[in-house]
């Protein structure tokens, strides 16, 4: 029996879906057999982000609905054989899927799977509901910004509430610059905000503008930071104990010298 | 360029400082997310458990959510109309 994480926020825009895709692509690499769950119907982009949306036949909704069968509706990842996505339905709304459904979708589909990763919708509505009801895990995910560290306490509540498993903190587009700076609230502060368990932390990257311009998940790229970051916490989700990601190394012109010459931290 | 003089002569206090006070604030009011309808029960209840003792002007009666700084304090304020005699037994 597989496992079932959500990946969740609160605030939309934060990068639930880059995660998902990221966390999805590095569990395939390592040889796990995963399942990508699109649980934000009517606004679904998990496809787009996979590389995946020209190959969708049957959706999420159909497969509930008893109109599709789950491994018709899967769709093969084109870079790994044991990656699938389950994409969401796009002309449906939240509605269309209850939370007892989407708990029985999940708990068949971990017969499957060794991880079933659930991209859930922004929000704390049904939606979000849907999408936390078969998850054994959640995993939240938050930028170092007000607005997403507040709706990421309201998420950790709801969830905490609920008496799943505790959740855990994935930090994303943090920019070490800025948090020398003292411009931004870096890793301690969000915990110490929060007070959760922190899995990883994903600086702010322009790679993943690009991969997700080309539909190719960062972690297929060995020069992008931000992928690099989301193998480690793919590590560690798997139960390894890896180091954190070392943010503070040096970036821009004179940071590449320094590195050059040898003279780093 | 100024932001940064201004900082080291510690005029102006840093953003993320400033953010985490915020969110500080904002997270104690979240929190304690005591809808108005749950306040309206706590409020019935006791209302019930005073009105065994004492005699209270139900229109008087006020129970407020207080906030300062990062502490919460729940304030009522119960006119009280007559004292009860204790009922003998009790």
């Amino acid at each position: 029996m597989g496992e079932a994480i959500v990946i969740t926020s609160g605030k939309g825009g934060v990068g639930k879906t880059t995660t998902t895709a990221n966390l999805g692509a590095a569990l395939a690499q390592v040889g796990m057999k995963v399942a990508l769950v699109d649980a934000d119907i009517g606004l679904r982009n998990l496809d787009v982000v996979m590389g995946l949306e020209n190959r969708i036949v049957y959706d999420l909704v159909d497969v509930v609905e008893g109109f599709a069968k789950l491994k018709n509706a899967l769709i093969k990842d084109k870079r790994f054989e044991n990656l699938y996505l389950l994409p969401a339905a796009q002309t449906r709304d939240k509605t269309a899927v209850s939370p007892e459904q989407m708990q029985d979708l999940v708990l068949k589909m971990k017969e499957d799977f060794d991880y079933v990763l659930i991209d859930s919708p922004a929000g704390i509505e049904q939606g979000f509901r849907n999408a936390v009801a078969g998850a054994d895990r959640a995993l939240v995910v938050a930028t170092p910004e007000v607005s997403s560290v507040r709706d990421a306490d309201r998420i950790i509540g709801l969830l905490e509430a609920q008496e799943k498993h505790k959740p855990s903190l994935i930090i994303n587009r943090i920019r070490p610059n800025m948090v020398r700076r003292g411009d931004m609230m870096d890793i301690d502060d969000m915990i110490e905000i929060l007070a959760i368990e922190l899995l990883g932390v994903v600086p702010e990257d322009e790679t993943i503008v690009v991969s997700t311009n080309r539909g190719e998940p960062a972690v297929l790229n060995p020069q992008s930071r931000a992928g690099e970051a989301y193998r480690n916490i793919t590590r560690r989700l798997m139960g390894e104990d890896v180091p954190l990601f070392k943010l503070e190394e040096e970036s821009g012109f004179f940071g590449r010298i320094r590195k050059l010459m040898g003279l780093r931290g | 360029m100024f932001d940064l003089l201004a900082r080291v002569f510690g005029r102006e206090e840093s953003s993320k400082t400033v953010a985490k006070e915020r969110l500080r604030l904002v997270l104690v009011h979240d929190r304690t997310s005591l809808s108005p309808e749950t306040l309206e029960h706590l409020k019935d209840d006791l209302l019930k458990v005073i009105s065994e003792y004492l005699e209270i002007d139900d229109h008087g009666f006020r129970v407020d959510v207080a906030r300062q700084d990062d502490s919460m304090a729940l304030v009522a304020n119960i006119p009280v109309k007559w004292v009860k005699r204790p009922t003998p037994g009790n």
